[in-house]
């Protein structure tokens, strides 16, 4: 079935009670060309690349819960690739680029808003920093300029300039083609064109072993569904990383960290555009619902809780009070958290690994979901060719030997 | 937030007055000069981050300001040990003692 505005009248029609199911639940195979582990936007999107731009039809997503009930269903969806590394600018504005025509390569209204991501800066150091970014982002082509606080204010009127602020807004960097997207569409859009080639989605189906022969070299996977042979695995599982990787015996360069973000009650269009700041830990942007859709930091310590400490929710919130005064009366209707994997350049971890068979793709820790596209275009490349597609070459695994370390941490440190 | 007994101070404090320090127990290489780069990144780098029982290290800094080790379950967050800087990982009988 496409999306048309033919469908939607009839299906109107009809009280929208006979929409078919948008992807098909098969019961798993004995053996596939490819599996990979995890279902949520990286991984649908691999599995969706693999078949469309590599032709490996006979391949299935096994996800131990439900498409997009990880990070993807849980993030706050900001779009930026404003990053200051080469290596980054050629992923993350990939992803940029493939996002601005997602909704029509898939048929599936992702809602990209390119509403613009103002991060603000707060000290002469986030300045100093900013404006690096904004002169390297220039000079690779990539949109990013430099705002006074008047003019980050015309641009986002409800934000507090008031140079009283404990850490007053000093000017900011906007990259108007940041925004946001959907977070379930683009799991759910991947997920239905990949179904439609042929991918076999597997849901509620968890990887419990990896299974090897003499050589070391993959040969299946265990799962809760049964054992499902295959030569090729593509582990996506952002925080469980390390946990599969376990089960091939390899350490992994990761610690995961409960991430948190809350939401408000409903209101009119209140906020424009995407407000972030690092320095007082602040992330927010209006879903369409109305919804203040706010990102908070992560717990200090390690953790598959999938909550995190209250008090660093109420942190973030003391900063969103600061800078948007007339929010302070809003309530906040839910609240939850992610396991991210974070490696210690603050860069993903996408390609082979030392076990024949098995490749990685990882490490977005707290700000993978704008990578969605790009990561998952790079990783089916190199899952179908057996080798690094020229962007996921530097993020190798090798990195963290060789020292070729991709340092976004000591770039910008920000999150989301 | 977290309840943490520092084993120096011998009170139970909130999370607030600690600093957490990563995995425990790895060791820097005792001859750097014979290390080879895969071992390394080994020490500076791969972490076991196990989904279950971990050896942390935390600082009290607000507190007595000293190193010291806790043995958490990272799913429910229960800390099960806390320990002097130094002094091996206890047994707790639970056979995680030498899970990598
Ligand atoms: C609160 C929060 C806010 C964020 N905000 C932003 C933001 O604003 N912008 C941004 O770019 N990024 C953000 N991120 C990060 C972003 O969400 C992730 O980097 C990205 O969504 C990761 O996608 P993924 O498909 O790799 O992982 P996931 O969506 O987590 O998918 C991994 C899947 O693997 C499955 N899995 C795990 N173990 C197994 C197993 N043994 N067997 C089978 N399946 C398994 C999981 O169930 C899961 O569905 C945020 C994250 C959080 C938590
Ligand atoms: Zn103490």
């Amino acid at each position: 079935m496409k999306f048309s505005i033919f469908s939607l009248m009839r299906q109107a029609l009809g009280h929208h009670a006979r929409w078919p199911a948008q992807w098909r639940s098969p019961e798993p195979k004995a053996a596939y060309d490819a599996v990979i582990v995890g279902g949520g936007g990286h991984g649908l999107g691999t599995a969706y690349y693999l078949a469309k731009e590599h032709g490996l039809r006979n391949i299935a997503v096994v996800e131990k819960g439900w498409l997009g009930g990880g990070n993807t269903g849980r993030n706050t969806t900001i779009i930026r690739s404003n990053y200051l590394w080469e290596e980054s600018e050629a992923i993350y504005e990939l992803s940029v680029k493939l996002w601005e025509t997602l909704s029509d390569e898939l048929n599936y209204n992702v809602m990209y808003s390119p509403r613009g991501v103002m991060m603000l800066a707060h000290t002469v150091h986030d300045i100093q920093v900013f404006k690096r970014h904004v002169h390297a982002n220039r000079l690779a082509g990539i949109d990013n300029e430099w705002l006074t606080p008047e003019a980050a204010k015309a641009f986002c009127p409800p934000l507090n300039i008031s140079p009283k602020l404990r850490y007053p807004v000093l000017g900011a960097a906007l990259q108007r083609r940041g925004g946001t997207a959907r977070h379930d569409a683009v799991a759910w859009g991947y997920a239905r064109a990949a179904s439609a080639l042929g991918v076999d989605i597997i849901e509620n189906a968890e990887v419990m072993a990896v299974r090897r022969d003499a050589r070391g070299a993959v040969e299946g996977v265990e799962t809760t569904r049964g054992m499902i042979r295959t030569k090729k695995v593509g582990v996506v599982a952002a925080g469980h990383t390390s946990v599969l990787m376990s089960m091939a015996d390899v350490r992994m360069p990761l610690e995961s960290y409960p991430l948190q973000a809350l939401v408000s009650e409903p209101v009119k269009p209140v906020l424009p555009c995407v407000v972030m700041s690092n320095t007082v830990h602040a992330y927010i942007s209006q879903s369409d619902k109305g919804e203040l859709v706010i990102g908070a930091g992560t717990d200090a310590y390690t953790s598959y809780s999938q909550t995190g400490g209250l008090h660093v929710s109420a942190h973030t919130l003391d900063a969103i009070c600061d800078l948007f005064p007339t929010f302070r009366r809003m309530r906040m209707m839910r609240n939850w958290g992610g396991i991210v994997d974070v490696t210690p350049d603050r860069s993903p971890i996408i390609g082979l690994t030392p076990v024949p068979g098995l490749y990685v793709n990882c490490g977005w820790g707290t700000g993978g979901f704008k990578a969605t596209p790009g990561s998952a275009y790079v990783f089916a490349a190199t899952m179908a060719r057996g080798e690094p597609h020229p962007i996921a070459a530097p993020f190798a695994l090798e990195r963290f030997t060789t020292g070729r370390l991709i340092d976004e941490a000591a770039a910008a440190a920000v999150a989301h | 937030m977290l309840l943490i007994t520092c084993p120096y101070c011998r009170m139970a404090r909130p999370e607030s007055e600690f600093h957490y320090g990563g995995e425990a127990h790895v060791a820097r290489p005792a001859e750097p000069a014979n290390v080879s780069d895969a071992e390394w990144a080994a020490y500076l780098y791969m972490r076991a981050n196990p989904k279950g029982v971990h050896a942390e290290r935390w600082r009290h800094i607000h507190g007595c300001g000293r190193f010291f080790n806790a043995v958490r379950n990272t799913v429910s967050d229960e800390i099960l040990a806390t320990y002097e800087a130094g002094m091996s990982r206890p047994d707790l009988g639970d056979g995680t003692k030498d899970a990598r």
